[in-house]
């Protein structure tokens, strides 16, 4: 045996920045659906209406509760009166849809011109007597996802604190509607199940069936799920007392557990995240520990998993996958490929915060020791026409990538896949493994039905970069 | 502050990346924070596009917004220079930076000392200017730019070429089916015996701007884009140019006789008479189509058209002077030029609507239930809630609007097109009409059991709530998974458990 290798451990770069993303206020796309009583006004310029109408594409038609504030030379100059316009608008939309709550998305226009949204939305807020939220989701400070952890920091402060006794009743009042004719025995014979352990409040913005698929999962383990932030309408947001737990379903959501911890005094359950059957397990052994729970049933569970995956598994084992970074999924996305029998050269990503994902890093390091590859390159604010020249280079196997270079990529040859879909699809939990591997192998699939065509390169030579 | 769902053109940054990534090995550097690069998502995406878009951003950030950008902009433009080798380099600012009064001037002129390409800054008012007002404005700039450039080293070729020639203005990337309309220009102009000198900027390189002048004529098919830069060529270098667009049997006639106008007082001697009849009555079938029974049909009915001044104008024209089709409401969102419409289309329909504003416009489509509309995809859209048929004829668009097949608006193909297009509009809406009368498709109703959606299985009330979660049109299938799952493991309720298990086996 030759001289035992110390293990490498995770190398951090950073490069320029110049990279391409979605702009942070792109969270008003899932957050406004999520958010069911909510509307989201984004204060800003044409260029946000223009990325808006475009990113969100058809979803535009469907009468959405969001709109522009958009700014005009008299804003910007202050001719206008920035409050009396805000409040003609807000009435305009408490008229017109009546929300439960509006959300001022602060944009860069805004922070440049120092129109001071905190100030003014309390103040109105007081006078026109609807809640008002203020995100500043801009470009100059975040990337994409980010935009749903600057909306989800500025949430929790609205978080309820203890409830009062007499208002129990009204709270909830259309979960009361559904419960209807379900008698009170019913639902103490139901909380039974669970285990006596101190209040437990997920955050992140997840599509209603993956909510119930993850407390479903927590409550075989006989682990209760106070609330979730954010909730189905915000008039149901989660209670937060001093010295709840809280974790995080995202890889993105570091100043909202910031927030939770230091404002709400909440205690952070610092897990790897539910993405993939390893980071899925991972995570409720995690918050079984935390409250001294022997978890039930997860071999098994996760074994069974995985061999219902064995037909994508076959396709990218031995597999290399880069990612250009740009929604912060990548480290979990990477370490489930690499679980998954893949090879990862590099991990572009926008933004690490290494407090947060300590976890997920650890689990990553790990993951790649086990399975015997070498640990890949984390690049922080990557610089895309660096990355294109490595790629070129080293010839990866799958481009995990932005719209902007999938398609000069394929018509080079290398095999890609959006990023963006990763943040739409249903990728959290056991259930939904799978989906994430279609998404995975689908170029693989594609190319595989493709291949023996012999037109994978697509484009002059002396158009290469 | 105005509250807007909807836009009709985008910020003017886009005009300007419009016009430099139309031309070859130019190279446009934003100033810009981070995500407002989407324009490349947009030419990769909706353009198909196989090159890396040659759009870069120089990001604005937080350090900038506490220092200034200082070296960054100077660094970056160096930078492309060395990497990408481009002609040109044009510094594009946007909203957000031009709020922040950097000289970016003087970041211009100092990285042109040490770039070996040119480098220029777009010229642009981001609070006042809209995307096409913007592409007007940079084509302009550019063309002046090179055509200065030539003149003060003497490079500018004397005189014009031997035979009868012509710059195509305004084809750019991202534009309403400009690539196929440049084909069927030229194809136009190869029958006139008249030679294409520079198509701009698709496609262009800056080197050959020099040569425009050498052309007889400039021709500039599309009103938001081109006008500008041919009319600074009237001005310098007495060009004359032609600004009727040749959309429509009528129109295309209109064009070619104002070219044969131009090219005879400049001694060329050419008629196109009998090309016009012989294309007009023999080889397009748009004229034969208006005497047909066909389009007898469609007197008559009424008709919304909404879009650019280009295409709303020539479709109003069409419908009411080649089909007879009641235009109701025609209407532009060009509202900078107005007048210019109003004066195009005054004549042809009844009413005329200047709007920004997308509520209003799908309003009036309400208020005057027309039997088609012609307009962007918001129409269409519009249509869409309420039953009229739609046919696209302007931008916004989307990816269904860049076809691979060959589907110009200009010339007598394009009059075909058209043709199909509001025939194809109109007969929808009947079908539609006549299957109501007659009492609809009746395909709804179960015919075979193959298809059937009963079951026998019995769905635990949770499991019925998450499966109606499920997006309707796959819906089906993930309860007929679900249903085989359990059938095959003799489960007789569907429970959530079960469904998710169903879920992990099969990816239900």
């Amino acid at each position: 045996m030759t001289v035992a290798e110390q293990p490498e451990a995770l190398t951090f770069e950073c490069e320029t920045g110049n990279y391409h993303t979605f702009c942070p206020i792109s969270c008003v796309a899932w957050l406004y659906q999520k958010i069911e009583d909510s509307f989201f006004l984004v204060i800003g310029t044409k260029t946000c209406g223009y990325f808006l109408q475009n990113a969100m594409g058809v979803m535009i038609f469907a009468e959405p509760r969001y709109a522009m504030a958009e700014l005009e030379e008299g804003d910007i100059s202050a001719q206008l009166n920035d409050y009396e316009e805000l409040k003609r608008l807000c009435l305009q939309i408490k008229r017109d849809r009546n929300p439960s709550v509006i959300v001022w998305i602060g944009t860069c226009t805004t922070e440049i011109i120092k129109m001071d949204l905190e100030g003014l939305a309390p103040k109105l807020e007081g006078e026109i007597g609807i809640p008002i939220v203020v995100a500043r989701a801009n470009g100059l400070d975040y990337a994409f996802t980010q935009g749903e952890d600057t909306v989800l920091a500025a949430m929790a402060a609205r978080c309820p604190n203890k409830i009062i006794e007499s208002e129990k009743d009204e709270r909830n009042p259309i979960q009361k509607l559904l419960n209807f004719g379900q008698k009170k025995e019913d639902t103490d014979q139901a909380e039974s199940v669970f285990v006596d352990h101190p209040p437990l409040v997920l955050f992140g913005s997840l599509p209603d069936p993956v909510v119930t698929n993850l407390t479903l999962e927590l409550k075989k383990q006989g682990i209760q799920v106070s609330g979730w932030l954010p909730a189905k309408r915000y008039t149901e947001l989660p209670i937060l007392e001093e010295g709840y737990y809280v974790s995080g379903v995202n890889p993105f959501l570091s100043r909202t557990a910031s927030a939770l911890m230091r404002r709400r005094k909440c205690k952070l359950i610092g897990a790897p995240f539910p993405i993939g059957p390893d980071g899925t397990r991972a995570w409720i052994e995690k918050i079984c520990s935390v409250f001294g729970i022997e978890p039930k049933g997860l071999d098994e569970r996760e074994a069974q998993i995985w061999q219902n995956l064995e037909d994508y598994l076959q396709l990218i084992r031995g597999k290399s996958v880069f990612f250009m970074g740009d929604n912060l999924l990548e480290i979990s996305l990477a370490r489930f490929l690499i679980r998954c029998g893949m090879t990862c050269p590099e991990i572009g990503i926008p933004y690490m915060d290494k407090r947060y994902q300590k976890a997920e890093l650890d689990f990553l390091e790990k993951t790649c020791h086990e399975m015997g590859v070498s640990v890949p390159r984390i690049i922080e604010k990557p610089d895309n026409y660096n990355q294109l020249q490595r790629i070129h280079e080293i010839k990866p196997d799958l481009v995990i990538t932005g719209m902007a270079h999938a398609n000069p990529l394929e018509a080079r040859g290398i095999n890609t896949k959006w990023s963006v879909e990763f943040t739409f699809a249903q990728i959290h939990g056991f259930t939904n493994a799978r989906d994430i591997l279609e998404l995975v192998t689908r170029p693989l699939r594609r190319n595989n039905n493709l291949k023996d065509l012999g037109w994978d390169k697509l484009v002059a030579e002396e158009a290469q970069v | 502050m105005k509250l807007a769902y909807w836009m009709y053109a985008g910020p003017a940054h886009i005009g300007t990346l419009r016009i430099a990534s139309s031309f070859k090995n130019v190279h446009a550097i934003m100033h810009a924070p981070l995500g407002d690069d989407y324009f490349n998502v947009m030419r990769s995406m909706l353009e198909r596009e196989r090159n890396y878009t040659p759009v870069t951003t120089s990001v604005v950030d937080r350090n900038v917004l506490a220092r200034g950008s200082q070296e960054k902009v100077v660094d970056n433009i160096i930078r492309k220079d060395k990497e990408e080798k481009p002609d040109l380099i044009v510094l594009t600012p946007t909203c957000t930076s031009s709020i922040l009064q950097e000289d970016l001037n003087n970041f211009v002129e100092r990285a042109q000392i040490d770039s070996k390409g040119d480098v220029m800054l777009a010229d642009v008012n981001h609070y006042r200017a809209n995307e096409l007002q913007a592409a007007d404005r940079t084509l302009h700039q550019i063309v002046e730019y090179y055509l200065k450039k030539a003149q003060k080293k003497g490079e500018i070729p004397e005189g014009k070429t031997e035979k009868p020639s012509v710059n195509i203005f305004g084809m750019t990337t991202l534009g309403f089916h400009n690539n196929h309309d440049c084909t069927e220009l030229k194809r136009l102009m190869a029958d006139l015996g008249i030679e294409v000198n520079e198509v701009i900027p698709e496609g262009a390189s800056v080197h050959n701007l020099k040569n425009l002048p050498r052309a007889w004529f400039n021709l500039v098919p599309y009103r938001e884009v081109g006008v500008m830069a041919a009319k600074y060529l009237q001005e310098q270098f007495a060009m004359p140019y032609i600004d009727i667009t040749p959309m429509g049997i009528v129109e295309t006639a209109r064009c070619i006789r104002m070219i044969q106008k131009v090219l005879n007082e400049q001694g060329a001697n050419v008629n196109y008479e009998d090309y016009i009849d012989n294309q007009t009555r023999f080889v397009s079938q748009a004229a034969w189509f208006s005497r047909s029974i066909d389009c007898q049909n469609l007197t008559g009915k009424k008709a919304v058209v909404f879009g650019d001044n280009t295409h709303a104008a020539a479709l109003t024209k069409i419908l009411a002077r080649e089909m007879g089709i009641k235009v109701v409401l025609a209407g532009t969102y060009c509202k900078y030029d107005a007048e210019w419409f109003r004066e195009q289309v005054g004549e042809y329909c009844d009413e005329i609507l200047i709007s920004e504003d997308n509520g209003e416009i799908g309003d009036a489509i309400a208020r005057l239930e027309p039997s088609a509309i012609f307009g962007t995809q918001m129409e269409r859209h519009v249509g869409k809630r309420l039953n009229i048929p739609c046919g696209v004829i302007a931008a916004p668009i989307h990816i269904q609007n860049f076809p691979v097949g060959y589907r110009p608006f200009v010339g007598y193909e394009g009059a075909n097109q058209v043709v199909d297009l509001v025939y194809n509009s109109f007969t929808l809406g009947m079908e539609d009409h006549l299957l109501e009368i007659f009492g609809g498709h009746d395909t709804k109703e179960v015919i075979h059991k193959g298809i059937s959606a009963e079951s026998d299985l019995n769905w635990a009330k949770d499991a019925k709530a998450e499966l109606n979660k499920v997006p309707g049109f796959v819906r089906g299938k993930v309860k007929r998974n679900t249903e085989k799952f359990a059938r095959e493991r003799g489960l007789s309720e569907i429970t959530l458990e079960v469904m998710y298990a169903a879920k992990e086996a099969v990816g239900a």
